[in-house]
């Protein structure tokens, strides 16, 4: 099948099939994380769209040994087949490293929102952690690794509840 | 599978930095659910996985430098002890979490120099992975050293068991900065690292952390050597047997 032959190209340019086709992948979420897509992430690096209609989507890990990046890999895929994309590749990169700083402004509140506190600027400490649950800034680390390699646990000191924090890396 | 010996000199590079890190990650999920808190099971879980993650981009570019069609898990899974190139120090068993943590300490404190050279690797794969793999390393060093400290400078007990787990595995570090023909030429080439070069950083590193925990540097004169030619203490084989039991019995097991 030629580009030419994709949904919706009749009347736009592969650039613009390729933003058609990242609009597509924002519904594909964080499986440990489901209150974030991997737009929201930065883990979605780019999209391209070959003459001949070969989609190549390309993504970088949040971790080396993140487990969601695979079935993030099959999502991909599964979203575009559903959108009549049949011929689809999905690269991983590692330069430039993945780091919370690509986390748009939207997302941490989101995840704020959904009890997880979001990062601060990455190589830097000094920000205090906000308690997503009472808004206090009084909180300790209780453990600098949590449930997922992306987390650490903390606990409030105001509202005594435990809580995620999104590392800063 | 085995690589042979005139297989490209990257091949084999790769294959040495990602068994590392294969054999440290199955080292450190022996440990889960016997730390002596649950918060430790998580960070010994979390810091294994990073260095099984490293592991397996590694041996996935190695597949593709070597073009044959194998994947990651054939390089982890259908190799042999002596095929193994992995240094000494990450093969080594713990008794206790002393000792896991000395042995994760010093060999965090050496991927950290490690990492910070290869990233900046004329070959951008491996600069990469190497980037990536320094942040992590950084993180996991920040924790282990907080251990060392919080044991060697806590009860008379906890001191001479955290002495005793340095001691322990001293012997084992020399080989971290032994130079062979490969490193050589893969310095060289502008692609690796020659290890020696990294001793200074880690010496001032270790020695900072053993200060600040009251304890002393070994002066242990002897120094093992061997594994970067494939000649393993007698703990790998028993690694190996364990890791590589599902797939040797089930042969392309698919999770």
């Amino acid at each position: 099948m030629d580009a030419a032959d994709l949904p919706g190209a009749s009347v736009v340019t592969t650039q613009t099939l390729s933003s058609r086709i990242e609009d597509l992948l924002a519904a594909v979420v964080d499986p440990e994380i489901p209150v974030l897509t991997i737009g929201d992430l930065g883990v979605l690096r780019g999209v391209t769209v070959a003459g001949d209609g070969a989609v190549a989507v390309t993504i970088t890990p949040t971790y080396s040994g993140c487990p969601a990046l695979g079935v993030i890999e099959e999502d991909i895929v599964s979203v575009l087949k559903a959108a009549g994309y049949d011929r689809v590749a999905v690269n991983t990169v590692f330069s430039p490293p993945w780091t919370t700083d690509w986390m748009t402004d939207d997302a941490r509140h989101r995840l704020h929102e959904y009890g997880i506190a979001p990062p601060g600027p990455a190589g830097t400490d000094a920000e205090p952690v906000v308690c997503p649950r009472c808004s206090a800034t009084e909180t300790t680390v209780v453990s600098p690794f949590g449930s997922t390699a992306c987390k650490a646990l903390m606990v409030c000191s105001q509202c005594r509840e435990p809580f995620d924090h999104f590392k800063a890396i | 599978m085995t690589i042979t010996a005139t297989a490209a000199p990257l091949l084999k590079y790769l294959v040495r930095l990602a068994d590392d890190n294969v054999v440290l990650g199955q080292r450190l999920s022996e440990y889960i659910a016997s730390a002596p808190e649950l918060e430790e099971d998580l960070a010994v879980a979390n810091i294994g996985l990073d260095h099984i993650g490293v592991a397996q981009h590694l041996y996935s570019y190695a597949a593709e430098v070597e073009g044959e069609g194998r994947t990651e898990d054939d390089f982890a899974f259908w190799r042999t002890e002596r095929e193994f190139t992995n240094v000494l120090l990450v093969e080594q068993p713990h008794e206790g979490f002393g000792e896991l943590i000395a042995r994760q300490f010093l060999f965090d404190a050496y991927q950290l120099e490690l990492w910070e050279a290869l990233s900046l690797s004329s070959d951008e794969r491996l600069a990469g992975i190497a980037a990536k793999a320094l942040k992590e390393a950084r993180y996991h060093l920040r924790h282990t050293a907080s251990w060392v400290v919080r044991l060697g400078d806590g009860t008379d007990e906890s001191h001479r068991r955290m002495q005793d787990a340095v001691g322990a595995m001293w012997r084992f570090t020399g080989e971290l900065f032994e130079a062979d023909d490969l490193d050589r030429q893969m310095a060289a080439e502008g692609v690796g690292v020659d290890p020696t070069t990294l001793r200074e950083a880690w010496t001032a590193t270790v020695d900072e952390v053993l200060a600040e925990a009251t304890l002393h540097r070994p002066d242990d004169p002897y120094q093992a050597s061997g594994g970067r030619s494939g000649m393993h203490s007698e703990h790998l084989g028993h690694l190996l047997a364990e890791m590589q039991w599902m797939q040797r019995t089930y042969p392309g097991l698919q999770w």
